[in-house]
């Protein structure tokens, strides 16, 4: 465990938990539109008020993923973007002073053609702290999570309200946080959340001896708040990218001003999805 | 040699089930429901009256005689499966997964198909069950293959274009299992091949074996032994799993599975997962697939629809592996030509994926001497590809 208290992911679950708030934690798909892009999109992140930050590595078959991201990840790989790529932004944002934890999201077979020890030692090269694959469920993830104990990066599980007599074996295991599924379905933007999502946090909650987060279609601060006093942590990814998607035409732009007004317009919407704290 | 995949779904290093969690629990409640209807008497006999009854089975095993005599070589021997009702052996599998879906109490279906044949073997077990019916299809194959999406739609089923990705198959697989994640409570996947988290290409594969045990029965029949070389024609690999299963065991049967080279393994526009693809995980499972350096998976390229997929199921992998079966390619053009062949030969039409396998057979027939033995798999008819293939065969008859 010594390794896995030096987590930087713990470490800012262990301040927000002091201070009574909850953690706030954007997704970007890495290479949307292009990969400059997505550094100064990560620091605007950090900028507008992100506890950590997921970054998505572009997979041709998101099984996971709702329309818009799979747009997202179209894109970024008509750029042939690589999950080296991916960890390059990492690097290049933590020189330019980012402090925030990164975990990277990623399908299992781009990290496994890589090999797997190489991918962990990358990620470690590159500073991550944890890693999402939502393609890798407990039965399958045993090299990898033997991997990830010995490098101290979080394997981070996905649980769903289907997962039912699941939940304990999942959250017993969790390293980081738990990431708990809001709905039945693909990423994106929805109005409804799963009818018995108060009940399946708190048996989460339960279960679990890491702080627990929630997403899967979450897109205001109103959702963001509603989820808050019931988790540790949010998680926003379609909304954000749609807004990098309305932004493109700016963030393409060769004018550095204009482009610099699309990173603006993607920061403030993130900026205004943060809950306020709860003790206040 | 061990047929059955292990309680993980692997055949040896491939299959296992790589999906979101949200699915979990409905493969597994899949897999139990499986276990505990396959050997199930009213199970059986159910399934058995409607394949006998309904699809028209058991299909023929008919000896080609012009044919064999054309090509001067080994016996050739073609099994009918362009003879069940809906034209192709994906009646075998959509019976079967039907009848097991309204036994788990499940009145909606969704499928995915490429060719069209397994979507109308669905949307006609629909019908016949009175089951409500989704099928996804590759918006460019809606196009390629316009007589089964109408032949759907007349059956009730609704066809769903996919309009994501290479709008072709894989993608169609794709559109489904999202579908499949967000109705999971009230929906069953009737998945048409052996491919994809276990406990599909385990349970498709048996649906489908009784093509092989037909076979198995008729060539004992017939010539009073067994054949020296079976050969099928491979996208997903459902027909080629069935036909070879019963046979896996017996040695001196050669298994050839006959993948599309489209226009060619060297040039980028190919459907060869075996002959050009490496290990990894896609859409489920862990097989041969077409993939680049960095493990984005790449986008197939066949005439034939059916067969126009950059994976394969994972019990081939394994047999591919371990040497039981060998696979080859054969390009879009091969398969023209011995659509036009069997056509003439035989007065027989058939699909241009079991053309891969006839083409195959062209192949290799000649080589063998006049006693051998050689059963091809004629898995679909060819009405199908009629309007598709007139423009490169030249559509006046001569």
């Amino acid at each position: 465990m010594s390794l896995a208290t030096a987590n930087k992911i713990d470490a800012v679950f262990a301040e927000l938990k002091a201070k009574g708030e909850t953690a706030l934690i954007p997704f970007l798909t890495m290479g949307d539109p292009d990969l400059a892009v997505s550094v100064e999109l990560v620091q605007a992140s950090e900028a507008a008020g992100a506890h950590m930050i997921e970054l998505g590595v572009p997979y041709s078959d998101p099984l996971a993923d709702g329309p818009v991201i799979q747009r997202a990840s179209e894109r970024a790989l008509t750029n042939k973007i690589s999950l080296i790529d991916c960890m390059g932004v990492a690097a290049e944002a933590r020189r330019r002073g980012v402090q925030m934890p990164f975990i990277l999201f990623t399908y299992f077979n781009p990290a496994l053609q890589l090999g797997l020890e190489r991918f962990f030692a990358l990620l470690k090269e590159h500073d991550f702290s944890g890693v999402i694959i939502p393609d890798l469920p407990i039965e399958e993830d045993g090299e990898v999570r033997a991997i990830a104990e010995r490098t101290g990066i979080h394997l981070i599980p996905l649980v769903a309200p289907t997962s039912e007599a699941r939940v304990e074996r999942i959250a017993s295991k969790a390293r980081g946080f738990v990431y708990c599924v809001s709905s039945l379905g693909v990423t994106g933007v929805r109005s409804s959340f799963h009818e018995g999502i108060e009940s399946f946090l708190a048996t989460v909650r339960n279960a679990a001896s890491v702080p627990i987060c929630v997403g899967f279609g979450i897109s205001s601060r109103e959702q963001a708040e509603r989820f808050s006093g019931l988790c540790d942590g949010v998680i926003v990814g379609s909304a954000i990218v749609r807004q990098v998607e309305e932004a493109l035409p700016q963030l393409r732009s060769p004018d550095e001003a204009v482009r610099r007004a699309g990173v603006d317009a993607v920061r403030s919407f993130i900026a205004g999805l943060k809950p306020r704290s709860r003790r206040s | 040699m061990n047929q059955v995949p292990d309680t993980y779904g692997r055949f040896g290093p491939f299959g296992g089930r790589y999906v979101p969690e949200t699915l979990m629990n409905a493969l597994i409640e899949l897999e139990e429901a499986y276990n505990r209807y396959k050997d199930d008497p009213d199970f059986v006999a159910e399934l058995r009256y409607l394949l006998k009854q309904y699809a028209g089975r058991p299909s023929p095993l008919y000896y080609a005689e012009r044919l064999t005599k054309h090509l001067g070589g080994a016996k050739i021997y073609l099994k009918r499966e362009d003879l069940n009702h809906t034209g192709s052996h994906k009646i075998n599998n959509a019976l079967g997964q039907a009848l097991l879906a309204k036994r788990m109490g499940k009145k909606k279906v969704i499928a995915e198909t490429g060719a069209g044949q397994h979507g109308v073997a669905t949307a006609t077990v629909a019908a016949l069950l009175g089951m409500e019916c989704k099928v996804f299809m590759g918006e460019e194959d809606t196009k390629r293959q316009k007589l089964n999406v109408f032949r759907m739609n007349l059956l009730g089923t609704e066809v769903v274009p996919v309009t994501s990705g290479t709008r072709t198959l894989k993608d169609a697989c794709n559109e489904t299992l999202r579908y499949w994640v967000s109705h999971v409570d009230d929906t069953y996947y009737i998945l048409g091949s052996v491919t994809g988290p276990h406990p599909y290409p385990m349970m498709v594969r048996d649906f489908q074996r009784i093509i092989g045990v037909e076979t198995k029965e008729q060539i004992l029949e017939q010539e009073g032994r067994l054949p020296d070389a079976i050969v099928a024609a491979v996208g997903g690999g459902s027909n080629a799993m069935g036909i070879f299963h019963d046979f896996v065991g017996d040695a001196s049967v050669r298994l050839i599975g006959v993948e599309a080279a489209g226009r060619g393994v060297d040039t980028d526009k190919h459907a060869a997962t075996m002959t050009k693809g490496r290990p990894g995980v896609f859409q489920g499972s862990m097989s041969y697939v077409l993939q680049d350096e960095g493990g984005q998976v790449q986008e197939a390229h066949s005439i034939s629809a059916g067969l126009d997929y950059p994976g394969i199921g994972p019990e081939h992998a394994y047999l591919k592996d371990t040497k039981r079966a060998e696979y080859v390619p054969i390009t879009d053009a091969e398969a023209l030509e011995a659509l036009q062949l069997l056509s003439r030969q035989e007065g027989i039409i058939p699909a241009l994926e079991s053309s891969h396998a006839i083409a195959q057979t062209i192949k290799l027939a000649p080589t063998l001497p006049k006693d051998a033995i050689v059963v091809v798999s004629l898995s679909g008819r060819g009405d199908k590809d009629v309007e598709a293939i007139m423009p490169y065969v030249g559509g006046d008859a001569k």
